[in-house]
């Protein structure tokens, strides 16, 4: 009987581990790595698709039906190119680097929770690579890790615009990952569980338990902001601003290991949405048709369709919005969206030790976002007027009134209001 | 529009909007646009009706020519047997595409209108020599068709008015000679009818521009569009006009600025 293993149950396996186990593990792990693969796969094709239909264009369509090989075209491509590396880099870090990217991208999809249960042969396990108790954490972690991935290797680079990336890149994704883990805290409050499955089968009861709607739009939003600056993709994607930086922190990397950066990318932006389906839509609840023997295939239809519609719109932030400048990029993170998200989590806390608890919450919120409001005023006069210590980023080096002096001839009154 | 705080997800709607219009784009080696009525593209010598060469061997083209790709030299016709109808033909003529940047000056230089220009540019040769084209395969052949390479792609329409037509701008823009012929017939398609631009009844057939406009237009936003277009919006446009203001005012759609 000790055979019979619920991996959700027994996640240190203390019944022991059978060659049983070790194949279903070897199974998910592999299976889960292609089907991960061949999402990259499409999810570049539909990005290029999509962005060309968008604007207008037609998109790849030479190769395969629909042009649905034409990434497999361009990493054929990549893997024939000569691979470079530049005199002044640093050849450890430089090759470490890639991989430091792709494997993080790799591993946090081996906490989402692809489908219900399936009992194969009295074994019954999860559609989920890993469950560990940690569970969401290693989301944080490894997208810390990948931090690393993005930093270093604009710094083994030896060139200064990778550089200036990837410290851009490592300022942006820090400063970011606080207002994802203050909105991740409102959900482990609300599941009261770090792992991914927990979490999932508390919103299984119904839409009205999803968290997007039971914690309020609020953290959703954050999150969706956070992810998608954590992901360097647009609007956020001053890492990689071609206008300013080139190719930004890839801008020396040729061949596989650009091709790595790119397929880490991608898969970033998969893992991502699959993340976001699972913490906020329930990941694969939904409805299911009672047909015996394919039950179990429903619930992976509906995780898919519901990350599919967040990889559209990462697509769709692509296409519709212009980059943001850097500076704006910092301050709307630290002055917006961390109090917002701190705040909320606070709201939210307090409702669920009691209702009086949560009013008196929002109301310090109500009285904190004032203060920082008014705070804000105070700092944005001191940035912009007379005393300020530093010249706003992108302000004309002198007033307008002292220019129109100069400009229309009146060079003397100019001078003397210095 | 514009002050409303939703006009944030305008770019959104707009993009979302594009989904479904028409691309502007074509997917270029398979399929091509139609080419302006006068692209300047690969040369051809023309001939006259009768089969002779309208070329007299004068030079003039490549003196002209700021490349100075064009090489000619003249020779006296042979009495029992005349090449063109002139006292001389040309009798070597050679252009090399690795330096004719397509300026047409030639074509505007010729007395003859011996050098015109076809629409068809996409012709990619291997070595220098095929660069080199000599007047064996610069001339029409026997039916007035541009003699076609097989390192040319030829498509419909590239090789269609490609005589002395090509010239017929009405001089100065002068009203009075728009429609005039003022150029020779050729080979195989008599004289060419003058082509009516200037005087607003455009002729589609003859300038082939037709395609284009309307590929372009269907691409257009609505407010865009030009009146007159003829859909039944502008014609509810245009009924609109006609209604007088006062009951404009009590009627039509309210302005809202």
């Amino acid at each position: 009987m000790h055979l019979v293993l619920f991996a959700a149950g027994d996640p240190l396996y203390d019944n022991g581990v059978g060659w049983a186990v070790l194949a279903i593990v070897a199974i998910k792990v592999l299976v889960a790595f292609g089907a991960l693969m061949g999402a990259v796969t499409l999810m570049i094709w539909f990005e290029r698709k999509l962005i060309s239909d968008m604007q207008s264009r037609i998109g790849p369509q030479r190769w395969g039906p629909f042009g649905l090989l034409q990434t497999l075209a361009d990493g054929i491509k990549l893997f024939f190119k000569e691979d470079l590396i530049p005199n002044q880099a640093d050849r450890f870090v430089f090759k470490l680097a890639p991989y430091l990217a792709l494997i993080p991208a790799l591993l946090t999809f081996a906490i989402v929770p692809v489908g219900g249960t399936v009992t194969v042969a009295s074994h019954t396990f999860l559609l989920q690579v890993a469950d560990p108790p940690i569970g969401i954490l290693l989301l944080l972690a490894m997208s810390g890790i990948s931090v690393y991935g993005v930093m270093l290797a604009g710094w083994s680079s030896g060139s200064k615009y990778p550089l200036l990336s990837s410290v851009r890149a490592s300022a942006q994704m820090i400063s970011y990952e606080a207002a994802l883990g203050m909105t991740i805290v409102t959900i482990v409050l609300a599941t009261g569980s770090l792992s991914t499955h927990d979490i999932v089968t508390a919103q299984a009861h119904g839409v009205w338990h999803w968290n997007v709607l039971r914690l309020g739009l609020v953290p959703f939003a954050v999150f969706l902001i956070a992810i998608t600056a954590e992901l360097n993709r647009p609007p956020f994607d001053v890492v990689e601003a071609e206008s300013e930086l080139v190719g930004g922190f890839h801008t020396e990397y040729s061949s596989l290991r650009f091709a790595l950066f790119f397929l880490a990318e991608f898969m970033n932006t998969i893992t991502m949405s699959a993340i976001m389906v699972t913490l906020f839509f329930g990941g694969p609840a939904g409805w299911v048709p009672n047909i015996p023997h394919i039950r179990w295939v429903f619930p992976i239809l509906w995780f898919l369709g519901k990350t599919v519609v967040f990889a559209f719109c990462y697509i769709w932030f692509r296409a519709a919005l212009p980059r943001m400048r850097y500076d704006q990029l910092m301050s709307f993170g630290w002055k917006r969206l961390i109090p917002l998200s701190l705040g909320w989590m606070l709201v939210v806390a307090g409702f669920f030790v009691n209702k009086s608890w949560g009013f008196a919450m929002a109301a310090l919120v109500l009285v904190a976002s004032l203060a920082l409001t008014r705070s804000f005023e105070i700092g944005a006069t001191r940035e912009q007027g007379p005393e300020s210590v530093l010249p706003v980023v992108g302000a004309r080096p002198m007033s307008a009134e002292k220019l129109r002096a100069v400009t229309d001839g009146d060079v003397e009154s100019g001078e003397e209001e210095n | 529009m514009a002050d409303s705080p939703f006009s944030f997800f305008n770019g959104f709607k707009l993009t979302f909007q594009h989904l479904s219009r028409p691309r502007v784009t074509s997917s270029y080696p398979k399929e091509k646009r139609p080419k302006q009525p006068r692209q300047h593209g690969r040369h051809v010598l023309n001939r006259y009706e009768d089969g002779m060469e309208k070329c007299i061997g004068c030079e003039l083209c490549a003196g002209v020519c700021p490349a100075d790709c064009i090489y000619v030299r003249g020779l006296d016709n042979p009495p029992d047997h005349p090449v063109s109808p002139g006292e001389r033909y040309g009798y070597v003529y050679e252009i090399n595409y690795l330096r004719c940047i397509h300026c047409d000056m030639c074509v505007e230089a010729c007395p003859t209108e011996a050098i015109t220009e076809s629409k068809m540019f996409e012709f990619s040769f291997t070595n220098r020599a095929d660069a080199i084209y000599t007047k064996a395969e610069l001339v029409v052949d026997d039916n007035g068709q541009p003699q076609r390479l097989p390192w040319e792609d030829w498509r419909e329409g590239e090789s269609d008015m490609t005589s002395g037509w090509m010239r017929a701008t009405a001089p100065a823009g002068n009203a009075e000679y728009e429609g005039v012929v003022q150029w020779s017939g050729d080979l195989g398609v008599g004289i060419r009818a003058g082509e009516a631009g200037q005087n607003g009844e455009r002729d589609d057939a003859a300038t082939g521009s037709k395609q284009l406009r309307d590929a372009f237009s269907k691409h257009l936003l609505p407010e865009d569009v030009p009146l007159g277009r003829n859909t039944m919006k502008d014609r509810l446009a245009k009924l609109k006009d006609m209604v007088p203001e006062p009951l404009m005012d009590r009627w039509g759609p309210k302005d809202k600025s």
